[in-house]
């Protein structure tokens, strides 16, 4: 009896086994990244208003880094230490905030490459690119002429250019008119800013548009490369209560750009030049890695008159929102958030409309073409509210449907809808990775919610944002993609990117080499650190290396003084960073890596002796790796000196 | 000397050329937060650490338990063991042209003395290095040394220290042993 419950209990854990095997895995075995793996994917996620971008693993939805990109970031001093205040300069003064919304990868071929990602700035126009060796913010362009940069940071295939664009227009240039003559004052810019040349990020040349709200773009790749697409809402020109008022034409426009042609038309002098001023922001990733800001003062403007054939409108409905292109580059689909089919346009027959002038207007210039003889389908009663498509590379869209909260599924050649997904709730943009550009890799989808409600444990009135990962590695014709995984997303993510991780991973820094720092005010060795007092300035050339600052104790710095330290961590070991603050300090802590020298400014207004620390727990003995600076009266005649252990030099 | 132990020992002699271009011996450790290993290289004429900053982390790690900085340049043997190699190359091919067996047999157990010389001291090294630690160290245990093993791994602390010859070393041994197959042809050969 006992025996064969025994064979019983073998037999039945056998088939178990065996059932288990047969079935798929479960979602908790497909997220699960076990100790000593690492995530596939690294994912770059948008933080909205809080202008930064979130760095998440894919499948396992960690979170790895808080990339800060247009808002300060206390945590390791970004826009508070002297090497990175000047990102944030722009021609409206200094500011540290911003309102990030659409990461791009650079890409080589339509592919992404791994070796840049950008993103743009909504509210005071600008865009950044982000160095993935180090994933640091190393420049920041403003983009003149403009006005709530949202149809930006697209990317053409071979990252020749990104746009930039106005989804507020404003009087071009700036001038003070009464609001009511809208339809006569306001225009719209179209920019393209040259992307592939690290550290000459510039505006390349704007287009001239009328006063429309510039919303969402993408460009073209395969036959339709040298085309980018915004899409336009507002063409109502309504500047109250939009709405109602933007709300009443069934058909809004694409527009549709020859960037070659406006090469053309650049090389041809067929272009004004008009003055401005706007701040280019830069932090060189070698040398002294010190943000400098160069102030431009002119860019060119293209006026489509002068240059025909460089912009037409795709009447597409009603408000279209984003505007995708698909991976083989022959469709263009508008996400119509108020349209109650979705539009698939067709490149090659808007090509033959341009050639046979099936135009259906004109509006300042721009030609208008049919909407008939530029229609690829409408993907009839695909869900409500669509905004935004991506690609699996198997000849499928997804598009997210806010009102509806799902993902419509379909062929986009056979205009044919296979299947659907519920979101939680209200999506708004959603990734593929690689999913805008030639080649998706196509095995998860992310939307990207705007409403959590009970998805996470509550945590007051104001909560995360939830993405729904799914694995779509299933041909979703066959097999319903399955969900995985609720993401906690941090401030609001708008678009976001994904790459395999191995095409970013093997080329990221693990230190600053420190012979390589040219920085003005480094300090190689301990030897070399000193204290200088040049007027009312004080400068302290500081080491940091486990576990202790050279120099630790410093005497001779009166009220009135600004003391700058200049921290260089010198140590060249992998993950060792060192932290320095100082009471009272105004600014933030600086978080330093090794072979980097940061400077943080401290205006002591007391005399008294003041401590300075490691923030950064760095080794056994960092509780000890603090100091002491003397402060004197302002009248007081105490000498500079200097130093850590027994010896302190004195300054005469 | 037979046409044989000529080849033999020139050949000994010309490997041992190798030296100059690979370690001899080879230095790792570990620890959990070290997880992808520290390690230095012992070469005729320098120390190297495995990766480019490993040597200076070492020393980093070192100061903790008073243990000196190693420094390459201030280390004698690191002066003398070019010449020591160079000797037997030249005094090698000498023997190997002329012939002389008594230079043969020189060679040979002049190779072992010096071999076994070499051994200690790098021995008696590692022992000051482990041994004469800096009294006011931040870690001190009492009765604990921090000496590495001569051949195979040792704990220390938290570190798993491995000492390996590299193949430099190697190279000495095959270069030895040719030398002596070479002196037992001549002794034995009738």
């Amino acid at each position: 009896m006992k025996k064969n419950l025994g064979l019983g209990l073998a037999s039945a854990a056998l088939f178990s086994l065996f059932s288990f095997s047969a079935q798929a895995q479960s979602p908790a075995e497909k997220v699960y990244v076990p100790h000593g793996k690492h995530d596939k994917y690294y994912a770059f996620l948008s933080g909205g208003y809080n202008g930064q971008i979130g760095v998440y693993g894919l499948p396992s939805g960690r979170l790895l880094k808080v990339i800060p990109v247009f808002s300060v970031f206390p945590m390791n001093g970004y826009g508070y230490s002297e090497e990175t205040k000047a990102m944030l300069n722009t021609s409206y003064g200094w500011i540290p905030w911003g309102d990030t919304h659409h990461p791009e990868l650079s890409q080589t071929d339509g592919v992404p490459d791994g070796r840049w990602l950008f993103i743009n700035e909504n509210n005071t126009p600008r865009v950044a690119r982000i160095d993935l060796r180090t994933f640091e913010t190393e420049e920041i362009l403003e983009i003149p002429f403009s006005a709530g940069n949202h149809a930006s940071s697209f990317i053409t295939p071979n990252s020749e250019y990104i746009t930039a664009s106005t989804r507020f227009s404003i009087p071009i240039p700036q001038k003070d008119v009464p609001i009511a003559e809208y339809a006569k004052y306001f225009k719209g810019t179209i920019t393209f800013v040259r992307a592939d040349k690290p550290g000459k990020m510039d505006v390349a040349f704007q287009i001239l548009v009328p006063g429309y709200d510039y919303d969402l773009a993408h460009c073209g790749k395969g036959p339709s490369n040298g085309w980018c697409f915004f899409t336009s809402y507002n063409t109502e020109q309504a500047h109250t209560l939009l709405e109602i008022n933007a709300s009443q034409k069934d058909k809004d426009f694409i527009a549709a750009v020859n960037w070659k042609r406006a090469e053309q038309c650049i090389a041809e002098g067929k272009y004004k030049e008009v003055e401005t001023k706007y701040a280019h922001n830069y932090r060189p990733p070698e040398g002294d890695r010190f943000a400098k800001t160069e102030w431009k003062t002119k860019v060119k403007w293209i006026i489509p008159k002068e240059c025909p054939g460089v912009i037409y409108y795709l009447p597409t409905p009603k408000s279209p929102h984003g505007v995708d292109v698909t991976p083989d580059g022959k469709y263009i689909i508008g996400g119509g958030k108020l349209a109650t089919v979705i539009p698939i346009h067709s490149f090659d027959k808007m090509i033959k409309a341009i050639e046979n002038k099936q135009f259906a207007g004109e509006v300042e210039g721009i030609p208008i073409l049919k909407y008939e003889a530029i229609n690829h389908c409408e993907l009839p009663n695909p869900c409500l509210g669509p905004l935004h498509t991506e690609f699996d590379g198997r000849g499928l869209a997804y598009t997210s449907c806010f009102i509806s909260s799902d993902v419509v599924i379909y062929d986009y050649q056979k205009c044919e809808i296979v299947g659907r997904v519920p979101t939680y709730y209200s999506v708004g943009h959603l990734m593929i990775p690689g999913g805008d550009s030639a080649k998706p890799w196509g095995e998860y989808l992310l939307p990207m919610n705007k409403i959590t409600k009970d998805i996470f444990l509550p945590t007051g009135p104001e909560l995360p944002h939830a993405g729904q990962l799914y694995d779509i590695s299933a041909d979703p014709r066959k097999t319903k993609p399955q969900l995985l995984l609720d993401v906690a997303e941090l401030g609001e993510p708008h678009y976001a990117q994904a790459i395999p991780a191995e095409l970013v991973a093997p080329k990221t820094l693990k230190i600053f080499e420190l012979e390589k720092n040219n920085h003005p005010y480094v300090t190689k060795s301990e030897e070399e650190a000193k204290v200088v007092r040049k007027g009312n300035e004080v400068h302290v050339y500081m080491t940091a290396i486990r576990s202790h600052f050279t120099p630790d104790n410093i005497e001779g710095v009166k009220v009135g003084d600004t003391v700058y330290f200049h921290v260089t961590n010198i140590e060249q070991d992998w993950d060792i960073p060192h932290g320095f603050a100082v009471i009272g300090a105004k600014t933030s802590n600086i978080l330093i890596m090794p072979g980097e020298t940061l400077t943080i400014k401290w205006t002591p207004k007391a005399p008294g002796v003041y401590p300075f620390y490691c923030t950064d727990f760095c080794s056994a003995l960092h509780q000890e790796m603090q100091g002491y600076v003397r402060v004197s009266p302002a009248d007081a005649k105490v000498p500079i000196k200097y130093g850590t252990g027994d010896e302190m030099k004195t300054v005469q | 000397m037979s046409w044989i132990s000529r080849g033999l020992i020139a050949l000994a002699s010309l490997i041992l050329i190798g030296v100059f271009f690979v370690p001899l011996w080879k230095i790792t450790l570990w620890a959990p937060q070290y997880p992808e290993g520290l390690s230095m290289y012992i070469w005729v004429n320098k120390i190297t650490g495995g990766n480019p900053h490993d040597l200076y982390n070492i020393n980093l790690l070192n100061h903790y338990i008073g243990m000196k900085p190693i420094k390459p340049e201030e280390i004698l043997e690191l002066k003398i063991m070019p010449f020591i190699f160079g000797f037997f190359i030249v005094l090698g091919l000498i023997t190997a042209i002329t012939g002389n067996k008594k230079l043969l047999y020189t060679w040979v157990i002049l190779f072992i003395i010096i071999g076994i010389i070499g051994i200690a001291d790098f021995y008696r090294w590692e022992y000051d290095y482990g041994h004469n630690l800096d009294p006011r160290a931040p870690i001190k245990i009492p009765g604990v040394a921090y000496q590495p093993p001569l051949i195979g791994c040792k704990k220390l602390l938290n570190m798993e220290a491995c000492s390996f010859p590299d193949k430099g070393a190697y190279i000495a041994v095959v270069s030895v042993l040719l030398g002596m197959i070479a002196a037992g042809i001549e002794k034995f050969r009738k």
